[in-house]
């Protein structure tokens, strides 16, 4: 029985479900992930130090004098040439020097050949840290409790006006004229509503825990590791080590999943290895167990939304406030751009003629939270669906009634005064998904009891920009270079890695499509930076809108000159393409990404196109809620989910299936909770992801809303979408099955247990 | 300790101490890499393999007790050229995404499939719920489970 040979691929082949190019090394053990990369010459372990206190003065390191210390190699601040780990802002040491700022803070790197000795030397080191009163709470924060970053704890703010709201640009303002032109707007709409949501921290739970291995040799500083933007390492090790760009080089491994976990904290565990190869003179590998991944690296940011509205009696949206807090953690890592893409979302897939959004990101003695998987929207989308859902509960209406009678159209002015010219597809999401779901027939039927549990329905709509913010493209200028090869094949060099979403497939049916070749003719270079140049990061649902455009371009030129080469002088593609090489050489197509010229962005106002595009999306959640016990399982999730053109289906539908499952379990069962800044559960046994039993059938439609620029006939971003609608629909499916309105995530059994007890109170 | 066992079919021998766990010594000495190690405390799955043909937390079983038993990992399932159905259907129906879990995953799914050829849906969920897996919301891995054991069932009748 052989089972290996090669599906034939139809050409096209974008639309077709082509199997994973990097199927068959995962399925048989041979993809070398970083832990699985052959042991280096004299390679050592590498191990971190951390602060055991929230907030101090590091006063001193002690090394216990009745340990051997001959065979490890110890790194402190002081071996470090800039202390500082480059991203947004300069403020995160590579390792403390003066200050702890949160539990978990790296202090002291160890380096040992033996594993087992390396972890007692951990133990043998004792820092000496004279405590400051910390601060954990973000409101307490805000407030200055006490000042521990910068002037005011302040990170970031952004303040968005539209409409009557629009008065006065006023950056950095708390009250001011634009705040009291939106509450004489709300203040004379028929009904008003006001409401607090509060989002909690989600841990990415990559199932492959982050990890590197650094050496030096006459070329420089390498590393090779578990990394989803090979540039961002790169970047910190030109400013840490003062090296040349062309001294650095840092290579992908296969990398087992990152959901934006994998961003920017590579870059402090490569750092981290590199300083310690650097000093002991071998390479250093450097994995983390299950605790320290937990523990250590960056979650989502806890959010919290006071949202008041107004709207006409018909259910017409009229004004919008809302004042948002971020929690950053102790350094600013990427909140500047989480909270600016929450506060872009803010206002939910609706229109408003009134709209004012003030946002703030504050530090706490936290580990620093950073990106993961829709970077900030899924926390202000869970606040602005479940506003609305009270909003229609004081109208008398069904949820789905008002939103489908507000959602944005093609036309519509969004809050920063985008006009959505096209690729608009909320409403035929929501049809869509209402339909299959059968929603409104099971709304007017009412929860089904049925002995111990009740069963509800929900709903959430909402969109998602593609792409970086605004200007980000034009800052970029993200690169792919496309070489012709021999035969008439090409190879793909960008820094797009595949962690897991399948990059290296989609860009291979997107090169071949736009050279008229097949699929398998593609090739796609491990991302590295000394190979590839720089594409931009894998972030922001961006690769296959932004980068695969970019890829189609290159792939269409180099095929145009063969094809002209096939005209003058006959031969097949390959035969033409070896006779160009033959003549001059090798052959490369570098191309730089050319944001779409419509677009306009103001950074100092927050006004025009926040997006080139959305990707739009409802999602329907059924549940049974024991009514003992008030445990939630969902049991059923629809999706009609706009991706512009689904190039590779079969892989689409896993990137909305495994989004919405991680927004299940960041609605009913993920929950890191904290005890004097310590995480008190930094395991798989008590941090709660689903498995397979707790995940619901998933019944996902594709629907196509092509965007006019974006490759293979119109593709969008589809990363984060699946992240944003899935909390808000179960909680509106939990208040239809047992009446309680939940404000605040997770709806943990004790949660709504608590709400519902809160809520017989008020009206007894 | 002197340890023998059979490793995907094969005669092995190791010197190992005999709290070394399992998954350390076939990373290690062994040379498979394919058995992966996600939490080192049984919750993960992705270092399940079969052990006298039931699956097991490899970072669970100390070395010693695996004297004379018989061990199957990932890389006993087939190879690059010529994949097992189940392998094969990994990759067509989108069972695989970033491939961690997968090893795991297959070795559940092979347990399961001796067992019961034609499992249904809930039994597939139930036999895979010791494996996590953060990509793919499992309903792909369900496909790809449900679809190898038509595959098989075909190739058994024929």
């Amino acid at each position: 029985m052989v089972h290996g040979s090669p599906v034939e691929i139809p050409r096209p082949s974008v639309g077709v479900s082509v199997p994973r190019v990097d199927g068959a090394a995962k399925v048989t053990g041979e993809a070398l992930y970083v832990d699985d990369l052959p042991k280096r010459d004299g390679e050592l372990h590498g191990a971190t130090v951390r602060s055991p206190v929230a907030r101090g003065v590091l006063r001193g390191v002690r090394l216990d004098p009745a340990f051997n210390w001959s065979d490890v190699t110890i790194v402190q601040a002081a071996d470090i040439a800039v202390n500082t780990v480059a991203l947004i802002v300069d403020d995160q040491p590579i390792l403390a020097a003066t200050h702890v700022n949160h539990v978990y803070e790296p202090v002291v790197l160890l380096a040992c050949a033996d594993k087992a000795k390396l972890a007692r030397a951990v133990r043998a080191v004792t820092l000496d840290i004279e405590p400051l009163p910390p601060v954990f709470d973000m409101e307490q924060s805000l407030a200055k409790v006490e000042i521990i970053a910068g002037e005011d704890n302040v990170q970031k703010r952004y303040l968005i006006t539209k409409g009557r709201a629009d008065v006065k640009v006023e950056p950095g303002a708390v009250n001011g004229e634009s705040a009291t032109a939106i509450d004489a707007a709300i203040a004379a709409c028929d009904v008003v509503v006001t409401g607090r949501y509060f989002a909690h921290h989600q841990e990415q739970m990559y199932i492959e825990p982050q990890g590197v291995v650094a050496w030096w040799d006459t070329d420089g500083a390498h590393a090779t590791g578990s990394i989803q933007c090979p540039f961002y390492v790169h970047k910190a090790f030109t400013k840490a080590f003062l090296l040349d760009a062309d001294r650095i080089h840092i290579t992908q491994a296969v990398t087992g999943g990152g959901f934006g976990g994998k961003e920017e904290y590579p870059s402090i565990i490569a750092l981290h290895a590199a300083l310690l190869a650097q000093k002991s003179g071998a390479p250093v590998r450097m994995i983390y167990d299950r605790k320290e991944d937990i523990e250590a690296t960056t979650k989502r940011h806890p959010c919290i939304c006071e949202i008041t509205s107004g709207c006409d009696r018909d259910g017409t949206l009229r004004a919008l406030s809302i004042r948002m807090i971020m929690d950053g953690g102790a350094y600013v890592t990427l909140t500047p751009v989480v909270l600016s893409r929450g506060t872009l979302h803010a206002a939910g897939a609706y229109r408003w003629d009134d709209v004012r959004i003030e946002s703030i990101a504050v530090a706490t003695n936290t580990p620093p939270n950073g990106a993961f998987r829709g970077f900030g929207a899924p926390q202000t989308i869970w606040a602005i669906e479940r506003h609305l859902d009270a909003v229609a509960k004081k109208l008398g209406r069904d949820p789905i009634d008002l939103k489908e009678q507000n959602v944005l159209r093609e036309g519509d002015v969004t809050s920063t005064g985008q006009v959505l010219r096209s690729s608009v597809a909320g409403a035929e999401c929501l049809e869509k998904a209402v339909l299959a779901s059968d929603y409104r027939a099971k709304r007017a039927r009412g929860p089904v009891v049925s002995g111990r549990t009740a069963r509800g329905i929900g709903a959430a709509v909402f969109m998602h920009g593609a792409g970086f913010t605004g200007s980000g493209e034009r800052y970029l200028k993200g690169k792919v270079a496309v070489d012709l090869l021999a035969g008439g094949r090409l190879g793909i060099r960008t820094a797009s890695t595949d962690i897991g979403q399948g990059t290296e497939t989609v860009f291979r049916q997107i090169a071949a499509d736009a050279a008229g070749i097949a699929v398998d003719a593609v090739d796609f270079a491990v991302p590295s930076t000394t190979t590839c140049p720089d594409s931009g990061p894998t972030v922001a649902s961006r690769t296959v809108m932004v980068v695969g455009s970019i890829v189609e371009n290159a792939a269409k030129q180099l095929s145009a000159r063969v094809r002209a080469e096939v005209e003058a002088h006959g031969g097949t593609f390959g035969e033409a393409t070896d006779r160009l090489i033959a003549r001059e050489g090798p052959i490369t197509s570098l191309l730089q990404y050319a944001p779409p010229s419509f677009i306009t962005w103001d950074d100092t106002t927050y006004k025009g196109d926040a997006y080139p595009c959305y990707g739009w999306a409802c999602d329907v959640a059924e549940v049974e809620v024991d009514l003992d016990t008030f445990e939630v399982t969902v049991v059923d999730f629809w999706s009609a989910t706009d991706v512009g053109k689904a190039i590779n289906p079969v892989m689409c539908k896993g990137q909305i299936e495994g989004g919405s499952l991680q927004a299940i379990g960041w609605a009913v069962s993920e929950e890191i909770t904290w005890r004097d800044g310590h995480i008190t559960n930094p395991r798989m046994t008590n941090y709660i992801i689903p498995t397979s039993l707790d995940a619901p059938r998933f019944q996902t439609i594709l629907v196509e809303a092509p965007f006019a620029m974006g490759p293979g006939g119109g593709a969008k971003g589809i990363g984060e979408l699946p992240m944003d609608g899935g909390a808000p629909a179960i909680a509106a499916a939990v208040e239809h099955a047992v009446g309680v309105a939940m404000g605040s995530l997770p709806l943990t059994p004790e949660r709504i247990l608590a709400a519902k007890q809160a809520s017989e109170r008020t009206s007894a | 300790m002197k340890i023998s066992l059979t490793l995907n079919g094969a005669p092995r021998e190791l010197d190992s101490a005999p709290l070394v766990r399992l998954l350390d010594a076939l990373r290690g000495p062994l040379g498979l890499t394919g058995t992966k190690e996600g939490c080192g405390e049984g919750e993960c799955g992705s270092c399940t393999v079969l052990l006298d043909g039931d699956p097991v937390n490899a970072c669970l079983v100390p070395i010693g007790q695996c004297e004379g038993r018989a061990i199957t990992t990932v890389e006993g399932l087939g190879e690059m050229a010529h994949l097992s159905p189940l392998q094969r259907c990994f990759i067509d129906e989108g069972g695989a995404q970033c491939g961690i879990c997968t090893p795991g995953m297959l070795i559940s799914a092979e347990a399961l499939l001796r067992r019961v050829p034609d499992p249904d849906e809930p039994t597939i969920r139930e036999a895979l719920a010791g494996n996590l897996c953060r990509c793919t919301g499992y309903q792909r891995i369900v496909e790809s489970v449900r679809r190898a054991a038509e595959l098989l069932r075909e190739g058994a009748a024929r």
